[in-house]
Protein backbone atom coordinates (compact mmCIF):
# COMPACT_ATOMS: atom_id res chain seq x y z
CA UNK A 1 0.00 0.00 0.00
CA UNK A 2 1.33 3.45 -0.90
CA UNK A 3 2.09 6.08 1.74
CA UNK A 4 -0.79 8.21 0.47
CA UNK A 5 -3.32 5.43 1.04
CA UNK A 6 -1.98 4.72 4.55
CA UNK A 7 -2.45 8.41 5.44
CA UNK A 8 -5.94 8.56 3.89
CA UNK A 9 -7.24 5.38 5.52
CA UNK A 10 -5.71 5.97 8.97
CA UNK A 11 -6.94 9.58 9.27
CA UNK A 12 -10.30 8.79 7.66
CA UNK A 13 -10.94 5.87 10.06
CA UNK A 14 -9.98 7.92 13.15
CA UNK A 15 -12.22 10.84 12.11
CA UNK A 16 -15.21 8.59 11.42
CA UNK A 17 -14.79 6.99 14.87
CA UNK A 18 -14.40 10.41 16.59
CA UNK A 19 -17.65 11.68 15.08
CA UNK A 20 -19.59 8.49 15.83
CA UNK A 21 -18.31 7.89 19.38
CA UNK A 22 -20.66 10.20 21.36
CA UNK A 23 -23.84 9.40 19.39
CA UNK A 24 -23.22 5.60 19.54
CA UNK A 25 -22.51 5.57 23.29
CA UNK A 26 -25.08 8.16 24.44
CA UNK A 27 -27.49 8.04 21.46
CA UNK A 28 -30.85 9.71 22.05
CA UNK A 29 -30.64 9.67 25.84
CA UNK A 30 -30.54 12.93 27.74
CA UNK A 31 -27.23 13.85 29.35
CA UNK A 32 -27.11 14.24 33.15
CA UNK A 33 -28.10 17.88 33.95
CA UNK A 34 -24.64 19.01 35.06
CA UNK A 35 -22.96 17.51 31.98
CA UNK A 36 -25.70 19.02 29.79
CA UNK A 37 -24.86 22.45 31.24
CA UNK A 38 -21.24 21.95 30.16
CA UNK A 39 -22.06 20.56 26.70
CA UNK A 40 -24.50 23.44 26.02
CA UNK A 41 -21.52 25.82 26.15
CA UNK A 42 -19.48 23.81 23.62
CA UNK A 43 -20.84 25.65 20.57
CA UNK A 44 -19.96 29.22 21.68
CA UNK A 45 -16.65 28.07 23.18
CA UNK A 46 -15.36 26.06 20.21
CA UNK A 47 -16.62 28.63 17.70
CA UNK A 48 -14.79 31.42 19.55
CA UNK A 49 -11.62 29.29 19.59
CA UNK A 50 -12.01 28.54 15.86
CA UNK A 51 -12.45 32.27 15.13
CA UNK A 52 -9.24 33.34 16.87
CA UNK A 53 -7.14 30.37 15.69
CA UNK A 54 -8.24 30.65 12.06
CA UNK A 55 -7.63 34.42 12.18
CA UNK A 56 -4.40 34.75 14.15
CA UNK A 57 -2.54 31.43 13.89
CA UNK A 58 -0.33 30.17 11.09
CA UNK A 59 0.73 26.72 12.21
CA UNK A 60 2.17 27.40 15.71
CA UNK A 61 2.90 31.11 15.23
CA UNK A 62 0.56 33.97 16.14
CA UNK A 63 0.38 36.56 13.36
CA UNK A 64 -1.68 39.62 12.49
CA UNK A 65 -2.16 39.65 8.70
CA UNK A 66 -4.83 40.30 6.08
CA UNK A 67 -7.16 37.83 7.80
CA UNK A 68 -7.33 40.18 10.83
CA UNK A 69 -8.51 43.00 8.56
CA UNK A 70 -11.06 40.62 7.06
CA UNK A 71 -12.43 39.66 10.47
CA UNK A 72 -12.54 43.33 11.55
CA UNK A 73 -14.66 44.07 8.49
CA UNK A 74 -16.84 41.08 9.39
CA UNK A 75 -17.38 42.50 12.90
CA UNK A 76 -18.67 45.75 11.39
CA UNK A 77 -21.00 43.81 9.06
CA UNK A 78 -22.31 41.68 11.94
CA UNK A 79 -22.92 44.76 14.13
CA UNK A 80 -24.87 46.30 11.23
CA UNK A 81 -26.92 43.05 11.11
CA UNK A 82 -25.86 42.23 7.55
CA UNK A 83 -26.95 38.83 6.17
CA UNK A 84 -24.49 35.93 6.43
CA UNK A 85 -23.56 36.11 2.74
CA UNK A 86 -22.62 39.78 3.10
CA UNK A 87 -20.56 39.11 6.25
CA UNK A 88 -18.55 36.41 4.46
CA UNK A 89 -18.13 38.47 1.28
CA UNK A 90 -17.05 41.60 3.17
CA UNK A 91 -14.40 39.63 5.07
CA UNK A 92 -13.00 38.02 1.91
CA UNK A 93 -12.98 41.29 -0.05
CA UNK A 94 -11.27 43.20 2.77
CA UNK A 95 -8.55 40.54 3.10
CA UNK A 96 -8.07 40.39 -0.67
CA UNK A 97 -7.74 44.19 -0.87
CA UNK A 98 -5.10 44.25 1.87
CA UNK A 99 -3.09 41.56 0.04
CA UNK A 100 -3.43 43.44 -3.25
CA UNK A 101 -1.94 46.64 -1.77
CA UNK B 1 -37.41 11.44 6.64
CA UNK B 2 -40.39 13.34 8.00
CA UNK B 3 -41.75 16.56 6.48
CA UNK B 4 -40.15 18.68 9.22
CA UNK B 5 -36.80 17.04 8.49
CA UNK B 6 -37.08 17.91 4.81
CA UNK B 7 -37.98 21.53 5.67
CA UNK B 8 -35.11 21.97 8.10
CA UNK B 9 -32.68 20.20 5.74
CA UNK B 10 -33.57 22.82 3.12
CA UNK B 11 -33.00 25.59 5.65
CA UNK B 12 -29.62 24.09 6.57
CA UNK B 13 -28.60 23.87 2.92
CA UNK B 14 -29.56 27.52 2.32
CA UNK B 15 -27.67 28.62 5.45
CA UNK B 16 -24.32 27.31 4.20
CA UNK B 17 -24.86 28.03 0.47
CA UNK B 18 -22.89 31.32 0.69
CA UNK B 19 -19.92 29.34 1.94
CA UNK B 20 -19.99 26.79 -0.87
CA UNK B 21 -17.89 29.04 -3.14
CA UNK B 22 -15.09 29.30 -0.57
CA UNK B 23 -15.31 25.57 0.20
CA UNK B 24 -15.16 24.77 -3.53
CA UNK B 25 -12.04 26.87 -4.10
CA UNK B 26 -10.31 25.34 -1.08
CA UNK B 27 -11.38 21.86 -2.22
CA UNK B 28 -9.74 22.42 -5.59
CA UNK B 29 -6.63 23.78 -3.86
CA UNK B 30 -6.56 20.67 -1.71
CA UNK B 31 -6.88 18.46 -4.80
CA UNK B 32 -3.90 20.22 -6.38
CA UNK B 33 -1.83 19.95 -3.19
CA UNK B 34 -2.69 16.24 -2.86
CA UNK B 35 -1.70 15.59 -6.46
CA UNK B 36 1.62 17.36 -5.98
CA UNK B 37 2.21 15.35 -2.79
CA UNK B 38 1.87 12.10 -4.78
CA UNK B 39 -1.73 11.21 -3.92
CA UNK B 40 -3.69 9.74 -6.83
CA UNK B 41 -7.06 11.34 -7.69
CA UNK B 42 -8.94 8.40 -6.13
CA UNK B 43 -7.12 8.59 -2.79
CA UNK B 44 -7.53 12.39 -2.70
CA UNK B 45 -11.30 12.06 -3.22
CA UNK B 46 -11.60 9.20 -0.69
CA UNK B 47 -9.66 11.40 1.78
CA UNK B 48 -12.18 14.25 1.36
CA UNK B 49 -15.17 11.89 1.47
CA UNK B 50 -14.15 10.12 4.69
CA UNK B 51 -12.19 12.70 6.71
CA UNK B 52 -14.26 15.69 5.48
CA UNK B 53 -12.26 18.20 7.53
CA UNK B 54 -10.16 20.64 5.52
CA UNK B 55 -7.67 21.67 8.18
CA UNK B 56 -6.64 18.09 8.98
CA UNK B 57 -6.37 17.16 5.30
CA UNK B 58 -4.25 20.21 4.42
CA UNK B 59 -1.97 19.64 7.41
CA UNK B 60 -1.38 15.94 6.72
CA UNK B 61 -0.87 16.43 2.98
CA UNK B 62 1.54 19.36 3.48
CA UNK B 63 3.60 17.21 5.87
CA UNK B 64 3.75 14.33 3.36
CA UNK B 65 4.68 16.82 0.63
CA UNK B 66 7.46 18.33 2.80
CA UNK B 67 8.95 14.88 3.38
CA UNK B 68 7.59 14.44 6.92
CA UNK B 69 7.11 10.99 8.42
CA UNK B 70 3.81 9.15 8.09
CA UNK B 71 3.48 9.20 11.87
CA UNK B 72 3.77 13.00 11.94
CA UNK B 73 1.23 13.42 9.16
CA UNK B 74 -1.30 11.03 10.70
CA UNK B 75 -0.69 12.27 14.26
CA UNK B 76 -1.18 15.94 13.33
CA UNK B 77 -4.42 15.29 11.49
CA UNK B 78 -5.76 13.07 14.28
CA UNK B 79 -5.02 15.80 16.87
CA UNK B 80 -6.74 18.37 14.64
CA UNK B 81 -9.85 16.19 14.55
CA UNK B 82 -10.03 15.21 18.23
CA UNK B 83 -12.50 18.09 18.67
CA UNK B 84 -15.10 15.91 16.91
CA UNK B 85 -15.31 13.77 20.06
CA UNK B 86 -16.86 16.56 22.20
CA UNK B 87 -18.76 17.84 19.15
CA UNK B 88 -20.24 14.35 18.63
CA UNK B 89 -21.10 14.20 22.33
CA UNK B 90 -22.98 17.50 22.06
CA UNK B 91 -25.31 16.22 19.30
CA UNK B 92 -25.74 12.73 20.81
CA UNK B 93 -28.97 13.47 22.75
CA UNK B 94 -30.55 14.75 19.49
CA UNK B 95 -29.78 11.57 17.50
CA UNK B 96 -32.17 8.64 17.87
CA UNK B 97 -32.56 5.22 16.27
CA UNK B 98 -30.42 2.07 16.06
CA UNK B 99 -26.66 2.21 16.67
CA UNK B 100 -25.66 1.98 12.99
CA UNK B 101 -27.81 5.02 12.22
CA UNK B 102 -26.40 6.96 15.16
CA UNK B 103 -22.94 6.08 13.81
CA UNK B 104 -23.46 7.33 10.24
CA UNK B 105 -25.69 10.36 10.82
CA UNK B 106 -22.95 12.39 12.57
CA UNK B 107 -20.53 11.81 9.66
CA UNK B 108 -21.96 14.91 7.92
CA UNK B 109 -20.91 17.01 10.90
CA UNK B 110 -18.17 19.50 10.22
CA UNK B 111 -17.61 22.72 12.20
CA UNK B 112 -19.94 24.72 9.93
CA UNK B 113 -22.85 22.25 9.74
CA UNK B 114 -22.63 21.65 13.49
CA UNK B 115 -22.89 25.38 14.25
CA UNK B 116 -25.77 25.85 11.80
CA UNK B 117 -27.62 22.94 13.43
CA UNK B 118 -27.41 24.38 16.97
CA UNK B 119 -30.82 25.56 18.14
CA UNK B 120 -29.41 27.00 21.36
CA UNK B 121 -29.04 25.64 24.86
CA UNK B 122 -27.30 22.49 23.65
CA UNK B 123 -30.20 21.30 21.47
CA UNK B 124 -29.44 20.34 17.85
CA UNK B 125 -31.66 19.88 14.79
CA UNK B 126 -30.47 16.77 12.88
CA UNK B 127 -32.29 18.02 9.74
CA UNK B 128 -30.36 21.31 9.69
CA UNK B 129 -27.08 19.42 10.15
CA UNK B 130 -28.05 17.01 7.35
CA UNK B 131 -28.91 19.77 4.83
CA UNK B 132 -25.89 21.92 5.64
CA UNK B 133 -23.60 18.89 5.78
CA UNK B 134 -24.74 17.51 2.40
CA UNK B 135 -24.06 20.82 0.61
CA UNK B 136 -20.62 21.19 2.23
CA UNK B 137 -19.69 17.52 1.75
CA UNK B 138 -20.78 17.42 -1.91
CA UNK B 139 -18.92 20.64 -2.69
CA UNK B 140 -15.80 19.49 -0.86
CA UNK B 141 -15.64 16.05 -2.51
CA UNK B 142 -16.43 17.21 -6.06
CA UNK B 143 -14.02 20.16 -5.91
CA UNK B 144 -11.26 17.92 -4.54
CA UNK B 145 -11.74 15.66 -7.57
CA UNK B 146 -11.63 18.62 -9.97
CA UNK B 147 -8.42 19.94 -8.37
CA UNK B 148 -6.78 16.50 -8.38
CA UNK B 149 -7.63 15.92 -12.07
CA UNK B 150 -7.54 19.38 -13.64
CA UNK B 151 -4.79 20.93 -11.56
CA UNK B 152 -4.35 24.57 -10.67
CA UNK B 153 -7.00 26.48 -12.62
CA UNK B 154 -7.97 29.06 -10.00
CA UNK B 155 -4.76 30.22 -8.42
CA UNK B 156 -4.18 31.04 -4.79
CA UNK B 157 -7.36 31.19 -2.63
CA UNK B 158 -5.53 33.53 -0.24
CA UNK B 159 -5.19 36.08 -3.01
CA UNK B 160 -9.00 36.10 -3.18
CA UNK B 161 -9.20 36.56 0.61
CA UNK B 162 -11.07 33.25 0.95
CA UNK B 163 -9.04 32.26 4.02
CA UNK B 164 -10.84 35.11 5.83
CA UNK B 165 -14.24 33.66 4.86
CA UNK B 166 -14.08 30.84 7.42
CA UNK B 167 -13.33 32.88 10.58
CA UNK B 168 -15.97 35.40 9.40
CA UNK B 169 -18.56 32.61 9.15
CA UNK B 170 -17.59 31.21 12.56
CA UNK B 171 -17.87 34.71 14.07
CA UNK B 172 -21.29 35.35 12.50
CA UNK B 173 -22.55 31.98 13.80
CA UNK B 174 -21.02 32.72 17.21
CA UNK B 175 -22.83 36.07 17.40
CA UNK B 176 -26.13 34.22 17.03
CA UNK B 177 -25.28 31.73 19.79
CA UNK B 178 -24.51 33.99 22.72
CA UNK B 179 -27.72 34.59 24.60
CA UNK B 180 -26.51 35.29 28.12
CA UNK B 181 -23.49 36.28 30.19
CA UNK B 182 -22.47 32.67 30.74
CA UNK B 183 -22.29 32.00 26.98
CA UNK B 184 -20.28 35.17 26.49
CA UNK B 185 -17.91 34.25 29.33
CA UNK B 186 -17.37 30.74 27.92
CA UNK B 187 -16.66 32.13 24.43
CA UNK B 188 -14.21 34.75 25.71
CA UNK B 189 -12.42 32.25 27.94
CA UNK B 190 -12.28 29.65 25.14
CA UNK B 191 -10.77 32.19 22.73
CA UNK B 192 -8.18 33.23 25.33
CA UNK B 193 -7.18 29.63 26.12
CA UNK B 194 -6.81 28.82 22.41
CA UNK B 195 -4.65 31.88 21.69
CA UNK B 196 -2.37 31.30 24.68
CA UNK B 197 -1.88 27.64 23.68
CA UNK B 198 -1.02 28.20 20.00
CA UNK B 199 2.77 28.69 20.38
CA UNK B 200 3.22 25.91 22.95
CA UNK B 201 1.27 22.84 21.81
CA UNK B 202 0.83 20.94 18.52
CA UNK B 203 -1.62 22.32 15.95
CA UNK B 204 -5.20 21.30 16.76
CA UNK B 205 -4.74 21.04 20.52
CA UNK B 206 -5.57 24.74 21.21
CA UNK B 207 -9.14 24.12 20.01
CA UNK B 208 -9.49 21.02 22.17
CA UNK B 209 -7.96 22.84 25.18
CA UNK B 210 -10.44 25.69 24.72
CA UNK B 211 -13.30 23.30 25.51
CA UNK B 212 -12.15 23.43 29.17
CA UNK B 213 -13.90 26.83 29.25
CA UNK B 214 -17.21 24.92 29.11
CA UNK B 215 -16.61 23.79 32.69
CA UNK B 216 -18.08 27.10 33.85
CA UNK B 217 -21.36 25.40 32.90
CA UNK B 218 -20.95 23.31 36.09
CA UNK B 219 -21.87 26.37 38.16
CA UNK B 220 -25.57 26.69 38.73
Amino acid sequence: MSDAWIVVLAIGACTVVFKALGPVVIGGRQLPPRLAGVVALLAPTLLAALVVVSTFATSRTLVVDARAVGIAAAVVAIVLRAPLLVVIAVAAIAAALVRAL
Amino acid sequence: MSATHVTSAGAGARAVAPLALAVGVFGMTFGVLARDAGFGPVSAVVFSATTFAGSAQFAATSLVSAGGTLTAAIGTAVLLNVRYVPIGLSVAPSLHGPAWRRAHRPQLIVDESWAVGHLGGGRYDPGLILGAGLVLWGTWVVSTGIGALAGDVLGDPERLGLDAAFPALFLALLAGQIHDRRGFAAAALGAAIALVCVPFVPVGIPIVAASAACLIGLRR
